[in-house]
């Protein structure tokens, strides 16, 4: 057992636990911070399969970008999460069963014992290269257009999201500058002529 | 030696923690996203894994755009749960039925 496989085991076994407690805290907060916990286990795990910058990646779009997101949803939501618990139990036997039965046709098809493939040299360093260049090369020359779409597609995403969250309000007071500005005096002010009166005089 | 099964293993292990949390938690949309999340993640592992055990960095490129779309997915995601929650002052999956459907 060489060390390279005890970290493995290590990652994989943090990673699991961490999973098993997101489908099962009370608190979701608690689930959020699980599943950063599961995101940057994996991220270890695919650095052991020299992935370098997709794990760098992974921390820094999920647990950067993503999981604060969540958890700022989390927080800002007044929900009554032991109301939305309801029913954990009576689905509880039915999602193991068919989780477990899943869990042993896939590792009945990848075939734990039988395919024993053995790592190669890391594929990048064959060509001479390290793996963001290796991952580069092949990004920026025959993926360049799904490149660019994945671009266009969190454009989109962006706008969607901010287009959707958007509100108008009625009876709200709020300024708005341009008629502010736009005013003139003669709109506001109107000069009266008035005979002049004494205290106790009765205008003429 | 870590092998290409040990991967597929665990990418396996986490699918199926994902699948059985969609099941238990059929209420609460939020741990409903956060499972969705874990079943991409357990997937990227299995790309990363025939990436390198291939030599092909395409899998690894394919990961790149999952984590694209997955993070475009959980914005638009969120999104419409604060605009539910605002509409209907609940998160509950069971209690959206206005469609009857």
């Amino acid at each position: 057992m060489t060390f390279e496989l005890v970290c493995f085991y290590f990652f994989a076994t943090v990673a699991g636990i961490a999973a098993l407690s997101v489908i099962s805290v009370k608190n979701p907060v608690v689930a959020a911070l699980c599943l950063v916990l599961t995101f940057f286990s994996m991220a270890c795990v695919w650095l052991l399969a020299q992935a370098e910058f997709l794990a760098v990646a992974l921390v820094l779009v999920y647990v950067g970008a993503v999981m604060v997101l969540f958890l700022f949803v989390v927080m800002m939501l007044d929900v009554d999460f032991t109301a939305v618990r309801e029913g954990f139990v009576r689905f509880l036997p039915v999602g193991v069963l068919v989780a477990v039965v899943m869990l042993a046709e896939m590792l009945m098809m990848i075939g734990v014992r039988t395919l024993q493939t053995p790592a190669t040299a890391d594929p990048a360093l064959l060509a001479g290269m390290s793996n963001m260049e290796w991952l580069g090369h092949t990004l920026f020359r025959d993926f360049l257009l799904p490149f660019e779409i994945a671009s266009l597609i969190l454009t989109v995403g962006l706008i969607a999201a901010v287009t959707l969250t958007l509100r108008k309000r009625t009876g709200t007071k709020i300024q708005k500058p341009s008629q502010q500005v736009r005013v003139r005096r003669e709109d506001r002010i109107r000069l009266v002529k008035m005979a002049a009166v004494k205290k106790g005089e009765v205008a003429p | 030696m870590i092998t290409l099964a040990h991967f597929l293993s665990l990418g396996a292990l986490l699918f199926c923690i994902a699948v059985a949390g969609i099941f238990i938690n059929r209420k609460n949309v939020i741990v409903l996203l956060m499972c969705i999340e874990l079943m991409l993640l357990a997937v990227n592992t299995n790309f990363v894994a025939f990436s390198r055990y291939l030599g092909d960095p395409a899998g690894q490129v394919f990961v790149f755009f999952i984590l694209t779309v997955a993070a475009a997915e959980a914005a638009i995601g969120l999104a419409i749960l604060v605009v539910l929650f605002r509409n209907r002052a609940t998160i509950d999956v069971t209690a959206i039925d206005t469609l009857k459907g």
